[in-house]
């Protein structure tokens, strides 16, 4: 029994070696996309991951122009207590965000009474920062991990100044910070921790707690110098930054200028221009997939058709309708690949469940072993499937058009 | 009625910016349940007429019906399924499928072309293998069988779907004497059995003589008007 899909299928068999060998290009390239998509994007979530988790948060909202000179922690672009409500109510209102955490940031001097150095601090709610950044204890690589991030009277410092400083947990500490007035304060704080430093934007900054920083900073009032936040489900990350933006950009000063900026962590870490890097590499390594199952194909059919031009004669000329002869063709493209579709597949989710059981380990920036954990979607799986499938078919037509449209006096002659 | 009718048929081919005349202007007709030879020297335009005859070309002047059906009509779909309908075609070099069985050779016509349900086709199938002899070798793949078994696969397929006309050009001139007197014999014997009518075309004088009628070509031109033996 045979019909057109058994016809194209013995046609394939027929040629072993060069089907085979089709197969095994169609393949390799599936693996090869796959697994990339599998590795580079558990990289890159990782990445994102550790940046949003531990230090950024999802999205930031400052006071105008504050980014702009995030690097000298400018103490009056801080929100004041009014802005900062006019925030939280619209971070409250706002069903996507998760929760979010007040910051105070300040640089000042920091004194094991040997030495001194500079420290950038960030003054916090550790309950708040732990619920918005909740990586951050986990970087705690002295001192307990659990409890309260940091206490009234403590600072959690960063590794690289723990070392510099020969500054372990439990020493005390002072830390000099020059408020807006110009006027220095210093503060003595036991050292309750040890951060391990992380690669990015307040990666090696120390933390305190926020009353403690405003008492050092002599505030009169509760002033915040950034507010990071949490989102409920990261991927809504651009609506939320739309919406956020609509809602805090509508809040303006008495001369008509907007008062807030908002953020996300994409804008605020350039680790931001590697993930899209990732993304740009793995578009390009699709093209380069295409292409292969394209010319493989393409260049398989062509020698099909030719090699069985009097094939085509003859069953043009016992009345076969061109548009069976077609599909006679595109059947052999399609079942191509189909099976190299399906055998790619398999071998490719074999080798990322082989690399989650070997999981090799990787550093990033200043931190080392981190276990690598490819792992790949569905609806990528899918998505690179149907793209082969199709360029398969799109790789046969001309091949097959040729074939339906040729004269079976001609053909048949052909020898 | 003649199944085949040809007035003032010609048909020149075109090379480059030259004219070759393949059939300069000729008349006959075929009756239908004839047994019919066109016979002449390589070059007298025997394959230019009988792809005339199988619809699967045009000719440049003249007309030519087939079944009544004047072929200049017919585009290529139409053609297709005339061809597909009404004529059965065996060729000189066989030509069956190599990745199907004789069955599904035999099988093919009914199958891909024609939409015959699978019992009536079985059934159809099995008769056509018996009536040419090969009913024994069904399940074998053309290269495991003879020359001459493979041209009764053909004459097989090229009958099964009850065509009224049969062409053959040069059928025996793969095959050794004895196996192509067989092969004639084997179409006469399918003419008798199936009502059809026989066109075939040769330029072997002992062949020729299998044939109930015979039109002579000669560069072109009949040269008798369908002499009967
Ligand atoms: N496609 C074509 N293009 C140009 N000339 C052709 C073509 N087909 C046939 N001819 C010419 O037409 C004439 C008749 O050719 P045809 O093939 O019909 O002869 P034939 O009797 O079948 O010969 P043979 O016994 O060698 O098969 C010859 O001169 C041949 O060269
Ligand atoms: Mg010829």
């Amino acid at each position: 029994m045979f019909d057109i899909l058994g016809i194209a299928s013995r046609n394939l068999l027929r040629y072993r070696r060069r089907t085979t060998l089709t197969l095994l290009l169609i393949v390799i390239g599936m693996v090869a996309v796959l697994l990339f998509i599998a590795v580079a994007g558990s990289f890159k979530s990782m990445m994102v991951g550790q940046i949003t988790d531990s230090i950024i948060g999802h999205l930031q909202v400052h006071r105008k122009g504050y980014v702009a000179s995030i690097d000298s922690l400018p103490l009056n672009l801080n929100m004041k207590p009014q802005m900062v409500a006019k925030v939280e109510e619209a971070l409250k209102a706002n069903p996507t965000v998760e929760t979010w955490s007040p910051r105070v940031k300040f640089g000042g001097m920091f004194s094991n009474f040997a030495e001194t150095t500079s420290i950038r601090v960030t003054g916090i709610d550790p309950a708040r920062e732990a619920a918005t950044v909740p990586l951050l204890p986990g970087r705690m690589v002295e001192g307990e991990k659990t409890g309260a991030l940091v206490a009234k009277g403590q600072i959690v410092i960063p590794l690289l100044l723990s070392r510099g400083m020969k500054t372990k947990v439990g020493d005390t500490v002072v830390v000099v910070a020059t408020n807006r007035d110009g006027s220095v304060n210093g503060k003595t704080f036991v050292v309750r921790g040890i951060l391990e430093s992380i690669s990015g934007p307040g990666g090696r900054d120390g933390y305190i707690h926020i009353d403690d920083a405003k008492e050092l900073l002599r505030m009169t009032e509760a002033e915040v110098s950034e507010i990071a936040v949490r989102l409920k489900d990261f991927s809504r990350l651009g609506q939320v930054e739309t919406q956020l933006k609509q809602v805090l950009g509508g809040l303006t000063n008495k001369e008509g200028k907007p008062v807030l900026e908002v953020h996300t962590w994409a804008d605020l870490s350039p680790f931001s221009s590697l993930a899209r890097m990732i993304d740009l590499m793995t578009l390009f390594i699709k093209v380069v997939l295409v292409s292969i199952v394209l010319v493989s194909v393409m260049n398989v059919m062509i020698m099909a058709v030719f090699e069985r031009i009097r094939e085509i004669g003859t069953i043009a000329a016992i009345g076969t309708p061109p548009s069976r002869i077609l599909s006679l063709f595109l059947a052999e493209g399609l079942m191509l690949g189909i099976v190299g579709t399906v055998a790619g597949t398999l071998l490719s989710l074999a080798a990322i469940v082989g690399i989650n059981l070997w999981s090799p380990t990787f550093a990033f920036g200043q931190q080392q072993n981190l276990v690598m954990a490819p792992t790949i979607a569905a609806g990528d799986v899918l998505t690179i499937a149907v793209l082969v499938v199709i360029v398969a078919i799109i790789a046969s037509l001309q091949p097959a058009w040729k074939a339906s449209r040729m004269d079976p006096i001609q053909a048949l002659r052909h020898v | 009625m003649s199944l085949v009718r040809a007035e003032n048929l010609a048909k020149t081919y075109r090379v480059g910016d030259i004219d070759v005349p393949a059939i300069k202007g000729i008349d006959f007709a075929i009756e239908a349940g004839s047994f019919v030879a066109f016979v002449g020297p390589s070059g007298s335009g025997k394959s230019t007429l009988l792809n005339l005859i199988g619809c699967l070309d045009h000719p440049t002047s003249g007309t030519l019906k087939v079944l009544d059906t004047d072929i200049a009509t017919l585009d290529r779909r139409a053609a297709a399924r005339f061809r597909g309908e009404h004529i059965g075609f065996v060729f000189q070099d066989f030509n069956l499928i190599p990745v199907l069985t004789v069955f599904e050779n035999v099988e093919y016509p009914l199958r891909m072309v024609q939409k015959w349900p699978v019992e009536k086709r079985r059934a159809q199938v099995l008769r056509l293998l018996d009536a040419v002899g090969m009913a024994d070798q069904a399940n074998k793949r053309p290269d495991q069988i003879s020359g001459g078994q493979k041209q009764r696969v053909a004459v097989a397929r090229a009958l099964v779907s009850q065509p009224k006309l049969v062409l053959a050009d040069e059928p025996t001139a793969n095959l050794d004497h004895d196996t192509a007197y067989r092969i004639l014999e084997l179409m006469k014997k399918m003419r008798d059995e199936f009502k059809t009518t026989f066109v075939f075309s040769t330029h072997d004088p002992k062949i020729m003589g299998e044939a109930e009628a015979t039109f002579t070509l000669e560069d072109g031109r009949l040269a008798n008007g369908g002499s009967h033996v």
